[in-house]
C-alpha cells in the first residue's frame, strides 16, 4: 500500500517513469562518458601491447631473420638462464636503483630540511635548485657524459687533483667505475623530485607541535626525531618504494652516457631490453627480458604492499 | 653556537645551487667558446674569447630548426590532446561515485609502475602494421596514452580544490551539468589545466627512446633523436652540439618557470612521475 502511494506521489512530482529510467540509466552512464577516451586510449595503446608483448616473449621475432619466427616455447626463458649478461643486467638493475634512489632521497631530504626552515631568498634558491627536474632527461645524460669528459669536462681534472682518481681519465669508459657515471647523473636529476614531496609533506606538520616541544625544551635534534620523522615516516615509505620502481625502468640516461657498456658494466635490465629490441632488433628475446622485470616488479609490488599492511596493523 | 648553525645552514644551501646549476653552467659555457680554444681551455671555468658561431651553426646550417619544429608539434599536440582527455576522466573521479572506480584508479596506477619499455617491440610492430613509421602522429598517440593516467590525477585533485557546492548550486538554479561545467568549474580549474599542459609538454619534450625506436627519417626526427644522432656522426663538435642542448633546454626552462608553482600538487599527485 504505502510503496504503492510513494511511488504514485513521486510519479505526479516529477517526469513519467519511463523518462526517469533513462535519466537514471545517463547517471550511471556519465561518468563512463567521460572515462570512455581514456579508457580506450589506455587499452589500444597499453594494454593490447602489453598482452602481444608477452605472446612475443614464446616466439622467435626478430627483423633481422623475417623467415625464422614462430612459436619456441620457453626458449627465451631457457636462454636467459645461460645469459651472463642478463646476470650482470640483474646484478647491474639492484645496485643502480638502490644506489640512486638512496642518494636522491637522503640529498633530497636535507634539500626539503634546508627550504622548509626558511631564509632570505628562499622563492629564488628553490626556483634554482629544482631546474634539474625540468632538465629533459637525454639532455642531463649528454651534459653528464660531457662533464666526465677530460677533453671538455673539469670533473676528471678535479677527482685527480683530489686524489680520487690517479690521472684525469674518463669514469665512464672504465667498467670498474662507470655505473656511477649514470648514478650521479641520476642523483642530480632526482634531488627535486623528493625534495619537493617531502617539503609538501614538512609543510603539513602542524606548527604548534614544535611551538609546544620548545616549551618544553627539546632541542633540534629531538624536534626532528620525534616529531618531523614520524609523521614523515608514512610518506617517506611509499615515495621511497614508487621511485624506487620508476629508477628500475629508467633506462634514459644509461643510455645515452655509456649505451650499456664499457663491456656491459652499465647495463641494467631496461637497457638491456632496448638494445636487444632497438640494436639486435631481436623482439622475441627483448620481451621475454621485459616479463621477468615486469615479474621482479610486480613480486617487489606484492612486498610493498604486504609490509604496508602490516605497518597498518601496527599503527592501529 | 646559533650563528655557526646559520651559517652552515646557508652554506649547505650554496652547495645545492652549485651542484644544481653548474652543469647547465657548464653547458652554456662550451656552447659559448671559439672553436679553437676548446682544446686548450675546454676545463677552464671561463674562455679568454666568446663567440655565438656555434648558436648560428647549429640555426642555419643544420637540421635542428626541423628537429626543433617537430618536437614543438609533437609536445604541443600530446599536451593538448592529453589535456582535455585527461580533464574529462579527472571530472569523473572528482565528481562522481559510481561502480567499478576502485577498478579504474588501480589500472591508472598500475600503468604508471609497469615498464613501458616492455611494449616497445609490440608498439613497432602496430605502428609500422599501420604504415605510421615516421610520422608524428604515431609518437602524438602514443605519448598521449603514457601521460594521460598522471595527467588524470592531476586534474582530478584540481577538481577536488573546487568545492561540489559550487556546481550543485549552478544546478539547482537550472543549469544543465555541461553548462555549470562550462560556466562555474572551467574557469576556476584554468590554471589547472595550464599546469597539466606544461606537465605533459615538458615529459612530451624529454621522451628518447620511443622516438628513437619510431622515427629514423631525418625530417621527422625530434630534438631528442636528432640531437642523439648529431652527437654520434659529429661527436667533436662540442660546441655545436652544447649550443643544440642550450637551444633544447629552452622551452622546457620557460615551461618550468610557469608551471612552477604547481610542482608540489604536481608531483604529489602523481607520486612516481620523475
Amino acid at each position: 500500500m504505502t510503496n504503492s502511494d510513494g511511488l504514485q506521489l513521486k510519479r505526479s512530482n516529477t517526469s513519467p517513469p519511463a523518462r526517469s529510467l533513462r535519466s537514471s540509466l545517463i547517471a550511471l552512464a556519465e561518468p563512463w562518458i567521460y572515462l570512455s577516451p581514456t579508457l580506450i586510449l589506455i587499452a589500444l595503446v597499453m594494454l593490447v601491447p602489453l598482452i602481444i608483448g608477452i605472446s612475443y616473449s614464446f616466439q622467435a621475432i626478430s627483423l633481422l631473420n623475417p623467415f625464422e619466427s614462430g612459436w619456441i616455447g620457453l626458449e627465451h626463458y631457457r636462454n636467459l638462464q645461460d645469459d651472463a649478461k642478463f646476470w650482470k643486467s640483474l646484478k647491474n638493475t639492484a645496485y643502480w636503483t638502490i644506489a640512486s634512489v638512496f642518494l636522491q632521497f637522503f640529498l633530497g631530504l636535507g634539500l626539503a630540511l634546508l627550504l622548509n626552515h626558511g631564509f632570505h631568498g628562499r622563492r629564488l634558491v628553490q626556483a634554482l635548485v629544482f631546474l634539474p627536474w625540468a632538465v629533459p632527461t637525454f639532455l642531463s645524460a649528454l651534459i653528464w657524459a660531457w662533464l666526465f669528459n677530460p677533453i671538455i669536462g673539469p670533473l676528471p681534472h678535479w677527482m685527480a687533483a683530489m686524489g680520487i682518481l690517479s690521472e684525469p681519465y674518463n669514469i665512464l669508459s672504465d667498467p670498474d667505475t662507470a655505473l656511477w657515471g649514470p648514478i650521479i647523473a641520476n642523483v642530480w636529476f632526482g634531488i627535486p623530485f623528493f625534495a619537493i614531496t617531502l617539503l609538501a609533506a614538512l609543510q603539513s606538520i602542524p606548527r604548534d607541535l614544535y611551538e609546544a616541544a620548545a616549551i618544553d625544551g627539546a632541542s633540534s635534534w629531538q624536534c626532528f626525531v620525534k616529531i618531523t620523522l614520524p609523521f614523515l615516516a608514512p610518506m617517506i615509505m611509499i615515495t621511497v618504494m614508487l621511485r624506487a620502481i620508476w629508477v628500475a625502468n629508467f633506462a634514459d640516461l644509461i643510455f645515452v652516457m655509456t649505451g650499456g657498456g664499457p663491456a656491459n658494466s652499465t647495463q641494467i635490465l631496461s637497457t638491456y631490453i632496448f638494445t636487444t629490441a632497438f640494436r639486435k632488433l631481436d623482439f622475441g628475446y627483448a620481451s621475454a627480458i621485459a616479463v621477468v622485470l615486469l615479474i621482479l616488479l610486480l613480486m617487489y609490488a606484492a612486498v610493498l604492499l604486504r609490509m604496508r599492511q602490516s605497518l597498518k596493523l601496527v599503527e592501529q | 653556537m646559533k650563528s655557526i648553525l646559520t651559517t652552515g645552514r646557508y652554506l649547505a644551501v650554496l652547495c645545492y645551487v652549485l651542484f644544481a646549476l653548474f652543469p647547465l653552467y657548464w653547458l652554456l659555457k662550451i656552447a659559448i667558446t671559439p672553436e679553437k680554444l676548446i682544446y686548450t681551455q675546454g676545463t677552464a671555468l671561463w674562455p679568454s674569447t666568446l663567440t655565438f658561431e656555434n648558436f648560428r651553426q647549429v640555426l642555419f646550417y643544420s637540421d635542428f630548426l626541423v628537429y626543433f619544429r617537430n618536437s614543438v608539434y609533437v609536445s604541443l599536440g600530446t599536451a593538448a590532446i592529453t589535456t582535455v582527455i585527461a580533464a574529462a576522466a579527472g571530472y569523473a573521479f572528482s565528481r562522481f561515485q559510481f561502480r567499478g572506480k576502485t577498478i579504474v584508479v588501480i589500472l591508472l596506477l598500475i600503468t604508471q609502475m609497469f615498464p613501458l619499455l616492455m611494449i616497445i617491440a609490440p608498439i613497432y610492430k602496430i605502428i609500422a602494421g599501420l604504415g605510421l613509421l615516421n610520422t608524428l602522429t604515431s609518437l602524438i598517440v602514443v605519448y598521449t596514452a603514457f601521460n594521460i593516467p598522471f595527467a588524470t590525477f592531476l586534474m582530478q585533485s584540481f577538481f577536488d580544490g573546487i568545492p561540489k557546492d559550487l556546481d550543485e548550486a549552478a544546478m539547482m538554479d537550472g543549469c544543465t551539468r555541461l553548462q555549470a561545467l562550462r560556466k562555474v568549474i572551467l574557469p576556476l580549474t584554468l590554471p589547472g589545466l595550464a599546469a597539466t599542459l606544461g606537465f605533459i609538454f615538458t615529459a612530451a619534450w624529454s621522451e628518447l627512446l620511443f622516438a628513437l625506436m619510431l622515427i629514423n627519417s631525418n625530417a621527422s626526427m625530434t630534438f631528442p633523436v636528432g640531437l642523439l644522432t648529431f652527437v654520434s656522426k659529429f661527436s667533436v663538435d662540442w660546441g655545436q652540439m652544447m649550443a643544440a642542448g642550450v637551444l633544447a633546454l629552452v622551452p622546457s626552462c620557460l615551461f618550468f618557470i610557469f608551471i612552477q608553482r604547481y610542482l608540489v600538487k604536481g608531483l604529489t599527485a602523481g607520486a612516481v612521475k620523475g
